[in-house]
């Protein structure tokens, strides 16, 4: 495949599999902790690293997860002892990034890893680090870490459809019906985790706030159903990655910049022209309500 | 007859604020109980804590003669209506659906039987025709109807509603003191907590009069008095009486 095929390959990758975990992100009110967990994954990163001396896909994963989960739980920790939901999300990532930032400048900067790399991503290397796999051959690695992390949510996902929307729409409900509340919170934070990491090559720290929250919150304003909801949610992913990508060859800019323009593109021609939410309806309907009465 | 729900010496705290203190009452089958109360006498927190939604400090909550987590599928539970985001991408018979995902299990979509009996509950609330419909497009009581067809399908032995009944237009009311009458006739036992002091003795045979602890507990008749209303509302008696007359 071309390099310009392997970037958009990337980069539609990040898009389906952000907009998918996205959708879960904002019905289960939880915008914030995707901010929180992208930074922190990094910290998860540089201990993997430590403790391994090697930048393989697999433990940047597990050590993402680990990093993923203790947000979570230090969240929950400080929340439930009186702090704000809000402070507590705020002061747990900070101080995780903080101290994966510290580790970085001090033990491993000279390796592969820095800080700027981690914050905005670069998706123009991503073609030459390939790895071989049999039957399929030289692929990009980060390809191959995205494709799997994408199989694991789609099966997430679809496999445990009605748990996730129950345990979204009404915890209580799910609870008192036996569900495991807290441990699917769990389970999907470790998703949220992984998405984060895998997308965190292409697009970086920053940017994959964006393909996780915009998307999903356009295609919120474009449907009533939950399973359309996950498709658009994805669509606009790819769309934007796909249309970032030639907006920053033709701009000659940030690839990552570009697609993160993209999702908050895609996310305002949502929110002025959807049929059920959107500005433009909302004025016509309240036009023709107007219009109707005397006077 | 042994009761469906005892309660002893339950305990409870809100940001570490004590919300129950020594709660203690039971409950016989068959029962239609009305839980009342002043604003911040713990009721909805009871309710939270018996089905261990809430941390309990102390006490014990038995239910058929056993913890909550073995009798967990012989209870329904109504949540305040507030308390779910009705903008969430679904429609009424989905939510409907919701009360079977415990018997239908895990890796498992919900077959034709499971829509029919979502139906069937619906229908049953006066909700037939709004089924497909999303549900923020339901008014408030309609979707607290929604909520008591999707207790139905849960065909529990003991119900827990919170605050059915607030915010909700006269034929929600009706319709929803209808459907739990008609349970209680069929032996079930159902727990309201409940707001409008005026129509407790309408519609309720049992009443459970908590301010942090439980002030007085019995048949609406004999326990339903001027005295204990004092007793339970204490210095907010004044906008008592006007309402009592």
């Amino acid at each position: 495949m071309s390099y310009a095929g392997w970037i958009l390959l990337t980069a539609s990758l990040v898009g389906l599999s952000c907009g998918i975990i996205g959708v879960l992100l904002i019905l289960r009110r939880m915008a914030m902790m995707a901010d929180a967990i992208s930074h922190t994954v990094l910290l998860g990163i540089v201990v993997a690293y430590l403790v391994t001396r090697e930048l393989s896909g697999v433990h940047m994963l597990i050590g993402a997860i680990a990093a993923g989960l203790l947000t979570s739980v230090l969240v929950q920790w400080f929340h439930a002892r009186g702090v704000q939901q809000e402070a507590s999300i705020g002061v747990v990532f900070t101080t995780l990034f903080a101290i994966g930032v510290v580790l970085i400048a001090t033990k491993v900067g000279n390796a592969h890893l820095d800080v700027k790399h981690t914050l905005m991503g670069e998706i123009t290397f991503i073609p030459w680090e390939r790895i071989e796999l049999p039957f399929i051959g030289s692929i990009p690695e980060a390809v191959f870490i995205l494709s799997i992390v994408l199989i694991v949510v789609l099966v997430a996902v679809l496999a445990f459809y009605k748990e996730w929307k129950i345990t979204s729409f009404d915890p209580a409900l799910a609870a008192s019906l036996g569900l495991p509340v807290v441990l699917m919170h769990y389970v999907f934070m470790s998703l949220v985790s992984v998405t984060t990491v895998a997308a965190f090559d292409a697009v970086g720290a920053i940017m994959v706030v964006a393909m996780l929250i915009t998307p999903a919150a356009a295609a919120y304003l474009w449907t009533d159903r939950l399973l359309a909801m996950f498709a658009l949610s994805g669509g606009f992913g790819v769309l934007s990655a796909v249309s970032g990508y030639y907006v920053a060859a033709w701009l000659d800019t940030s690839i990552s910049g570009s697609m993160a323009f993209a999702t908050g593109i895609v996310f305002m021609v949502s929110f002025i022209a959807s049929p059920r939410h959107g500005l433009a309806s909302r004025w016509f309907r309240h036009r023709a309500a107007g219009g109707a009465a005397p006077g | 007859m042994m009761p469906v729900l005892s309660v002893s010496g339950l305990t409870a705290s809100y940001r570490k604020n004590k919300v129950l203190n020594d709660v203690r009452f039971d409950v016989q089958p068959g029962t239609l109980t009305s839980i009342v109360g002043p604003n911040g006498a713990g009721k909805s927190t009871l309710l939270k804590v018996m089905l261990d939604l809430h941390p309990r400090l102390s006490g014990s909550v038995r239910f058929f003669g056993k913890d909550y987590s073995k009798a967990k599928s012989r209870i329904g539970y109504v949540p305040q209506r507030g308390s779910v985001d009705w903008d969430f991408p679904t429609n009424a018979l989905d939510v409907v659906m919701m009360g079977l995902y415990g018997k239908i299990g895990w890796l498992k979509r919900p077959k034709r039987m499971h829509r029919d009996l979502a139906m069937g509950a619906l229908e049953e609330m006066g909700m037939a025709a709004f089924a497909d419909r999303q549900i923020s497009q339901l008014s408030g009581g309609q979707q607290q109807r929604v909520f008591l067809a999707r207790a139905l399908v849960q065909d529990a032995d003991l119900y827990f509603l919170d605050e059915p009944l607030a915010g909700v237009d006269a034929a929600t009311e009706r319709a929803i003191m209808d459907t739990l009458k008609v349970l209680k006739n069929k032996g079930r036992t159902v727990m309201v907590v409940h707001h409008d002091l005026q129509t407790v003795e309408d519609y309720f045979d049992q009443v459970l009069m908590l301010s942090r602890s439980v002030v007085a507990h019995g048949a609406t008749a004999e326990t339903f008095t001027r005295e204990n209303i004092f007793r339970t509302y204490g210095g907010t008696l004044r906008w008592m009486g006007e309402k009592l007359g």
